[in-house]
């Protein structure tokens, strides 16, 4: 039994995630990326390692998506219209209803701005969402009779999830991109805590560990202010949905608290349209956010509005939210070609960029000059503003969620090599659990829990619920020595026990069955045969307050006389062994299962060994136990034979 | 597992009420209020119909309102039935009145399948030892508090007007009281048996509503919660509601289903989800709708089976086959052709249907009718809970139809009632003497607004003002005995026009077969009622059991032996022994039983006591000489004693004395060995061997 993992993409690399898990028998994709930074067959994950046959709805049992950004949903029309994938796919409610947004944006840039040649269509976007499942949080969806998917709140971006799949008795979590730490307007990740082989985790910040969000967002707004007090313009280059809203939440509460009527923009319609969206997936927001939906709209936001290309050189101070984000090309370019060269202006870069991209090139270094092709170059004097407060988790969060699951294996996906490496070296030595960063295109194998089925017999099952208490007396010692501690301890102390104690009987190929050791000789079809010990051996009786001694042995015959030599016996025994209980049943005394009378017989057949009688004080004990109670009975004995049992008369 | 069925309720405001026993625990499903029985109270003021008797009433108030004043003349009617037979009083509330035949506080578990199946909650809540995990999902909670908080709110008004509450048990408990009531006013009051007067509660308050919903664990859809890592319980949409859910119980031996009044084509509610529910253990259908129907139309004929050769895509089809669903359309088009009539001949609509599902509907298209008619007349929603229930309609998209979540991807609104908000045509007050609804009003109008008992809220004060108007028209649900509930309007002169509708509440009984093929239980467990309506084909591998109100029914043993799960760990730690004569294996089991996931798990722990490990379960018969030789490799020599005496003085026994290395004895009988030695390690040795050619385990 073992679990799979063939990373297809993001791989060491943020970008195009994607993961195939075979589990138990069945092939899971987790996202279907694309990567940002290449235009050519790079950008999408080598699907020929998923089937070299190409017969994909055959080799995969289902796709899941976690969110909607492109780097885990930008290849999906791809995979599903063009490679022919045509089995089911799974994403939550909002990334079901955003995903095509973001999709038609980004084909709308490659295809009418750049003039690329059509990867897909708007028509394959929309027969591709068509074959999408929406599901909800925590629901258990049952993909086929043996594989269970479930979604948790990942907090990332709206409808963000980590996934939960199961087969048979193994499972595991592919995080996608989360944030342990709530931001404006959603909640941190939020996960049962579950028994899983492997947890295949995001590591965007694998090394950072951030402070609060509160000065990041301050530094933030101080330089858009400032900014715009000069009479720049601030672009904002950003996807249209998650950072823009959350951004702009901000930027609108600063700007009614600072009375600002500087415009605020937005490129497109898009964000605008999708505000309507985040209004009924309302409840997938923060419990503050979800808590206004009755009187207000929190994505109504008073002091924004629709840009228009025109507007690029109307001069006058403005913040401008434009897409795509990391200017990747479009709009977002268009009027970072034009804003760039003034030194007034602002570019303030949100969350991570993608290498290759323009907005990788500002924040690696401060560059003056940006090829863009052969021919153009544009001069940078603008100031960079790089945000540094991000949706991702940071490294604290993410051994945070390693640890809270405790999975038996760790893969770390969605990051950069180096800083992988030395989140991976801490994962292993801190948590002491293995883990792995497989490069795209390799294969990560880790083994998977497995329980035997059998089947149980009601008196097996009865017999570990039965309570097994066990009493047990404090030590005196131990009362001395911790005084103050003990004296809420109560003397005698009760404890259960449950023990699941049985026996396996495995018939032939049949399922094993587990039944109580009393129905075995049953199933056998056999008699118990019980295994006995017996031991007569003289015990010494002192002389002292002792009437003649010739009337001793007769006084044995007295029960009175007998019952005292017993007592005597048990109360040596109950000083030499504290921990046992001994019973007096008159006749004899009970130990466990050790019976110890007064032998009268002469011709006792256990007095085995020879032993005379030493002096005439002494009597027979005739002792008789069960081989479990084998080591004590012989500590005792031999306890008995250097006793004197003075008898009181 | 035992089924006891609580109460078989009344239609969809009454769902019914079960308890279930499953693996020792209780668990209580639903927890309605009859609040049909409200008819028996006057709604306030009390005097105001046009029965105005000499007699001083104490409660009775003289002010009449202007809208009667047209009809003062004063009937003498010698009927006992009449609005003065009504109850004078503040009301209190029927509950499933079996429920308090149990102690509360050993109910483990409450499932909630609907928003009105949670309407009695706050009582338990409330009740003193009462700490049973309650499971509902979201949208049920959120709908069912909306309309508890919106009854505490219409209830105020009694409060108001009768002052505070009377210490004990209320006047007309009393039995002079109750004896003098009509015979059909005492047969809601007590049942047809006479036994349900303990249902019968006072009003909880809006503090119980807060705790009750937050004592509540609220599910997503099919959302597993696991209670005491016994049982799996998992809500399956039902289509009745949005929110309203099936359940399956997942146990260690077995799942449940448990079926509630389902839509199979809901027009607003997510679909009736029976996939989740196939190849189940037992199937619990509690769906009475089909009966009501049955009661209130002719008895039809039995619905025959369908043939054993019908696939189970054409059962499928069959099931899907929205034939009842385009009857409900045509129901809600006729109702609004009528309240269009109404309104264009001048009178207004008043509509106290308390089914969100059909006041969604009913908003969406009675606004289309208007546009098309080009009438403009303003339409009203009256209620406490109003904007926050319209608010929150549209942002449940997990819970709404899978025609209205296309809406959702496509950008729009789930309902339309939100683009009416905006527009102005819809308008929506928290109450009647709001000054906002009083600045805005305007007549004719269409209103919707609470309760469809006509006892309570908003539609009391209505109803009064438009009885009298030929014009008018009131749309109310069949389900309540019209005389009765509208006692107090003066049926004799009520002019008003009336259109009583019932909408379709459950599977429709031509589906239930077809429906319990497809799910193929192993146990189908279904109401009496259903005996004669349902004839199980001989063929079917399932058998039938059925349950009557009151009365415990006890389900079969549905396995032998129950499953278990053996870690790894466990597993590679056993030592296995083979018996060859019966092709067996064998091995001592040791571990930790852990109930998890529904499921018996033994997992490895290193904390078990293992110094004294038990000896090992010997059997059969000891073999002498096989024990001689063994006994010699051991290096210990003794011979068989011929006809010895032994301590029992039985023959059976064969003594074997041992000499070397030192003195020792056994005895052996059929079924026991006795070892007698006087040297510890002698003893052992011999125990080994005697369990050696024993065979131990």
């Amino acid at each position: 039994m073992a679990i799979d993992c063939l990373v297809l993409g993001a791989g060491q690399e943020v970008g195009k995630s994607c993961a195939v898990v075979t589990i138990n028998g069945k092939r899971i994709m987790f996202d279907c990326g694309m990567h940002m930074g290449y235009l050519d067959h790079r950008r999408y994950p080598d699907f020929s390692h998923v089937a070299l046959d190409g017969d994909f709805s055959g080799a995969i049992d289902c796709i899941v998506i976690t969110h909607f950004h492109l780097d885990h949903v930008g290849a999906l029309p791809y995979f599903t219209e063009v490679c022919g994938y045509r089995g089911p796919i799974y994403m939550t409610y909002p990334t079901k209803a955003l995903a095509p947004l973001m999709l038609e944006d980004y084909r709308k840039v490659m295809v009418e701005r750049r003039g690329e040649e059509e990867q897909f269509t708007a028509e394959h976007i929309a027969e591709c969402m068509k074959k999408v499942i929406a599901v909800d949080l925590k629901q258990t969806v049952q993909v086929d009779s043996e594989l269970q998917i479930r979604a948790y709140y990942a907090g990332h971006v709206l409808g963000a999830a980590m996934f939960y799949a199961k087969v048979g008795d193994s499972a595991l979590v592919y995080t996608g991109d989360y944030n342990m730490t709530p931001d404006r307007h959603l909640g941190a990740a939020q996960i049962d805590r579950l028994h899983l082989d492997l947890l295949i985790t995001e590591s965007t910040y694998a090394t950072t560990v951030r402070d609060s969000k509160y000065t990041r967002e301050r530094e933030f707004l101080i330089a858009v202010h400032k900014c715009v007090a000069g009479g720049g313009k601030v672009l904002i280059p950003t996807f249209a949905l998650g950072r823009a809203q959350e951004l702009c939440m901000l930027l609108d509460d600063y700007w009614e608290r600072m009375n600002l009527n500087i415009p605020i923009y937005f490129s497109a319609g898009l964000t605008i349209q999708a505000n309507m969206y985040y209004k009924m997936l309302i409840n997938w927001t923060s419990q503050k956010v979800k808590a206004t939906y009755v009187t207000r709209n929190p994505f109504d936001f008073k002091n924004v509005r629709n840009f228009d290309r025109s507007m690029i050189n109307t001069p006058g101070p403005c913040v401008l939210f434009a897409t795509p984000g990391m200017i990747s090309g479009g709009f977002s370019l268009e009027v970072f070609k034009n804003w760039a060269p003034s030194e007034i202006n602002l570019v303030t870069l949100p969350g991570y960029c993608v290498a290759g991209t323009i907005g990788h090139k500002l924040m690696s270094g401060k560059p003056t000059k940006i090829e863009l092709d052969k021919d153009t170059e544009i001069d940078v004097r603008c100031q960079i503003h790089q945000l540094s407060f991000s949706p991702h988790t940071d490294a604290k969060g993410i051994m945070d969620l390693v640890k809270f699951l405790s999975p038996k294996h760790v893969i770390l996906v969605h990051g950069e090599k180096p800083k992988m490496a030395s989140l991976k070296g801490k994962i292993e030595s801190e948590l002491g659990i293995p883990c792995y960063d497989p490069a795209n295109n390799e294969n990560v194998n880790v083994p998977s829990t497995h329980f035997v089925k059998a089947c149980a017999s009601d008196a097996f099952v009865q017999s570990c619920l039965s309570p097994n208490f066990k009493f047990s007396r404090r030590n005196r010692e131990y009362e001395c020595s911790h005084q103050k501690d003990s004296e809420g301890v109560p003397i005698l102390q009760v404890r259960d026990e449950r023990i699941a104690e049985g026996i396996v009987v495995m018939e032939g190929n049949k399922e094993a069955k587990v039944i109580n050791q009393d129905e075995l000789l049953h199933v056998l079809r056999r008699e118990r045969h019980e295994v006995e010990f017996a031991y007569c051996f003289p015990a010494q009786l002192s002389n002292k307050n002792e009437e003649p001694s010739d009337t001793s042995t007769d006084n044995l015959q007295c029960p009175y006389r007998k019952c005292s030599l017993l007592r005597a016996l048990l109360s040596e025994l109950s000083k030499e062994f504290p921990q046992v209980e001994i019973q007096d049943f008159g006749e004899y005394v009970k130990v466990e299962s050790l019976r110890v009378a007064i032998c009268l017989t002469d011709e006792c057949p256990y007095r085995v060994g020879g032993h005379p009688l030493v002096g005439c004080g002494s009597v027979f004990l005739c002792c008789k136990w069960l081989s479990r109670d084998e080591q004590l009975v012989w500590k005792m004995i031999s306890t008995v034979r250097t006793l004197d049992l003075s008898l009181p008369l | 597992m035992k089924l006891t069925c609580l109460s078989r309720g009344k239609g969809f405001y009454f769902p019914p009420c079960h308890m279930l026993n499953v693996c020792g625990f209780r668990i209580l499903i639903d927890c309605p209020l009859d609040l049909s029985a409200l008819a028996v109270f006057a709604p306030i003021p009390p005097g105001f119909s046009a029965v105005q008797d000499e007699e001083d009433f104490g409660h009775s108030v003289g002010e009449s309102d202007g809208c009667e004043s047209g009809n003062e003349e004063r009937k003498n009617i010698e009927k006992p039935m009449d609005a003065k037979a009504l109850i004078r009083s503040e009301p209190w509330y029927k509950t499933v009145a079996n429920l308090h035949l149990w102690n509360l506080s050993f109910i483990d578990v409450v499932l909630i399948s609907s928003p009105s199946g949670m309407l009695g909650l706050p009582f338990l809540t409330r009740a003193e030892g009462f700490s049973a995990k309650i499971y509902v999902t979201e949208a049920a909670a959120k709908l069912g508090k909306l309309m508890m908080e919106d009854l505490v709110s219409m209830h105020e008004e009694f409060r108001q007007f009768y002052g505070s509450e009377e210490l004990g048990s209320p006047h007309w408990m009393k039995w002079e009281e109750l004896e003098s009531l009509p015979s059909a006013m005492k047969e809601i009051v007590l049942g047809t048996d006479g036994i349900e007067l303990g249902g019968w509660m006072p009003l909880y308050s809006a503090a119980d509503i807060e705790d009750c919903a937050k004592k509540a664990q609220k599910l997503k859809y099919a959302e597993v919660a696991c209670y005491n890592g016994t049982i799996n319980i998992k809500p399956i949409s039902s289509g009745l509601e949005i929110g309203a859910c099936n359940w399956t119980i997942r146990y260690p031996d077995g799942t449940i289903a448990f079926v509630s009044s389902s839509e199979f084509v809901p027009s607003h509610a997510l679909e009736f989800n029976y996939n989740a529910l196939r190849s189940c253990d037992v199937l619990i259908y509690s769906d009475f709708s089909s009966l009501d129907i049955l009661e209130t139309a002719n008895k039809g004929s039995n619905y025959t089976a369908p043939e054993d050769s019908s696939t189970s895509s054409d059962l499928e089809e069959l099931l899907l086959h929205a034939d009842e669903s385009s009857e409900e359309m045509d129901k809600l088009n006729f109702i609004c052709s009528c309240a269009v009539d109404a309104v264009k001949a001048g009178g207004s609509v008043l509509i106290p249907i308390g089914r969100l599902g059909i006041m969604l509907q009913l908003l969406e298209q009675i606004s289309i009718c208007l546009e098309s008619s080009q009438h403009k007349v303003p339409i009203f929603v009256i209620s406490s809970v109003a904007e926050e229930l319209l608010a929150y309609t549209n942002i449940i998209p997990e819970w709404v139809c899978k025609q209205r979540q296309e809406k959702l991807f496509s950008g729009e609104s789930l309902f339309a009632h939100v683009e009416l908000l905006n527009g102005e045509r819809l308008q929506v007050y928290p109450a009647i003497y709001s000054p906002k609804l009083l600045l805005h009003w305007q007549e004719p109008c269409i209103v919707f607004c609470p309760h469809w008992s006509l006892r309570l809220g908003p539609a009391v004060h209505l109803l009064r003002r438009w009885h009298g108007d030929e014009k008018s028209l009131l749309i109310w649900e069949e389900g309540m005995d019209s005389d009765i509930a509208l006692l107090p309007f003066e049926p004799k002169v009520m002019k008003m026009k009336v259109l009583r509708c019932s909408f379709l509440s459950g599977i429709v009984l031509k589906k239930v077969q077809p429906l319990i093929h497809i799910l193929q239980p192993k146990f189908l467990v279904l109401p009496e009622d259903f005996r004669q309506q349902i004839i199980s084909p001989v063929s079917d591998s399932y058998s039938v059991l059925h349950y009557s109100v009151n009365e415990t029914l006890k389900l079969p043993t549905l396995k032998e032996g129950s499953e278990l799960e053996i870690t790894a760990d466990v597993i590679s730690r056993l030592h296995w022994k083979n018996l060859q004569e019966q092709n067996l294996s064998i091995t001592r089991l040791k571990g930790n039983l852990v109930m998890c996931d529904a499921r018996r798990r033994i997992l490895y722990s290193d904390e078990l006591p293992c110094s004294n490990s038990e000896p090992p379960l010997l059997s059969g018969a000891l073999d002498l000489q096989k024990l001689l030789t063994r006994l010699s490799e051991m290096g210990i020599g003794g011979s068989l004693q011929e006809g010895s005496v032994t301590t029992d003085g039985l023959s059976d026994a064969r003594v074997l004395r041992i000499d070397a290395p030192s003195e020792a004895l056994l005895e052996i009988r059929s079924t026991s060995t006795i070892i007698s030695a006087a040297n510890e390690e002698l003893a052992f040795h011999i125990r080994d061997a005697v369990n050696s050619i024993l065979d131990g385990t």
